[in-house]
């Protein structure tokens, strides 16, 4: 029964991370890829969270889970100052105008 | 578990949702909804701690910073096309999701080990490295932060904007004697 459960839970994961990917792929705006990734990493999570409940070591993965946080919000941060950077100095948040290169 | 994996669907919802939402300030929001109910999710599979720092972090923190950044960037709907046809990512998408989920689906149960240590236990002791590299992490984000908003021009100095008052007050000096002469005339 708990078996049936774990699959469930980890095709969960799965489903969120595939809309990240999805969002990554489809979007063209900096902020938009900001927030596709979030999903991305929140799937990531709850892998790690619910890896931790089914090995019995909610502990270990709670800290492991924390530091993926800290780095996740390090990496939002740092990602919307990059996009302001860019839309104050090219006025735009596309990333095919932003592109120099031409194919 | 079966409301994990409910509220676990609901989350996948609440991503989609993220994903279409036209407006960059309605994305941000649903990003907060994805985050709230994870952050449940934590709760009953017994991470109650990771569950407080998600629901802070994530759902408020994160989304304060997305509101500061649009607020900022402006909402640039710009062209609605995306950038390659809708159905090579969903594909891509979907063969991703399968071939993860063939190899990565655990099939046995798994023997709990007894005796687990705190939270506390673990961050200081086992991972104490990891600790320390957050806290490198988060220097290094808050410098990188300060060097990327730093205003390339600044708003006027003190003794320049003195000068730009003296400067004015020497025109309309000026400009009053010439319409004095004027007047003589």
């Amino acid at each position: 029964m708990n078996g049936i459960w774990l699959t469930f839970g980890f095709a969960a994961v799965l489903g969120l991370l595939g809309v990240g990917l999805y969002g990554l792929l489809i979007s063209r705006n900096l902020i938009k890829l900001v927030v596709a990734l979030q999903i991305s990493v929140k799937a990531v999570l709850l892998g790690l969270v619910l890896a931790g409940n089914i090995s019995g070591s909610i502990n270990l993965g709670q800290s492991l889970a924390i530091t993926v946080i800290v780095t996740d919000t390090v990496v939002a941060v740092i990602g919307m100052a990059l996009a302001i950077q860019i839309r104050r100095q090219l006025g735009t948040l596309d990333v095919r105008d932003i592109s120099r290169l031409k194919g | 578990m079966i409301y994990t994996t409910l509220l676990a669907l609901v989350a996948i919802v609440f991503a989609v949702l993220a994903i279409q939402a036209r407006r960059l300030l309605v994305s941000a929001l649903w990003l907060a909804g994805v985050s709230a109910v994870i952050s449940v999710v934590f709760y009953l599979l017994g991470g109650r701690q990771v569950a407080v720092i998600e629901l802070s972090v994530g759902a408020g923190l994160v989304t304060v910073l997305f509101a500061f950044a649009i607020s900022i960037a402006g909402e640039d709907l710009g062209k609605i096309k995306p950038a390659v046809p809708t159905v090579i990512p969903v594909a891509l998408a979907l063969l991703f999701f399968l071939l993860l989920a063939w190899f990565s689906i655990p099939t046995g149960a798994l023997q709990p080990p007894q005796g687990e240590p705190g939270l506390a236990d673990v961050i200081w002791g086992q991972r104490g490295m990891d600790v320390l590299v957050q806290v490198v992490l988060i220097f290094a984000g808050v410098l990188g932060l300060l060097g990327l908003l730093a205003e390339t021009k600044g708003p006027l100095a003190y003794p320049v904007a003195k000068e730009y008052a003296a400067k004015r007050d020497r025109e309309l000096e000026a400009l009053m004697k010439e319409r004095e002469e004027r007047e003589k005339l």
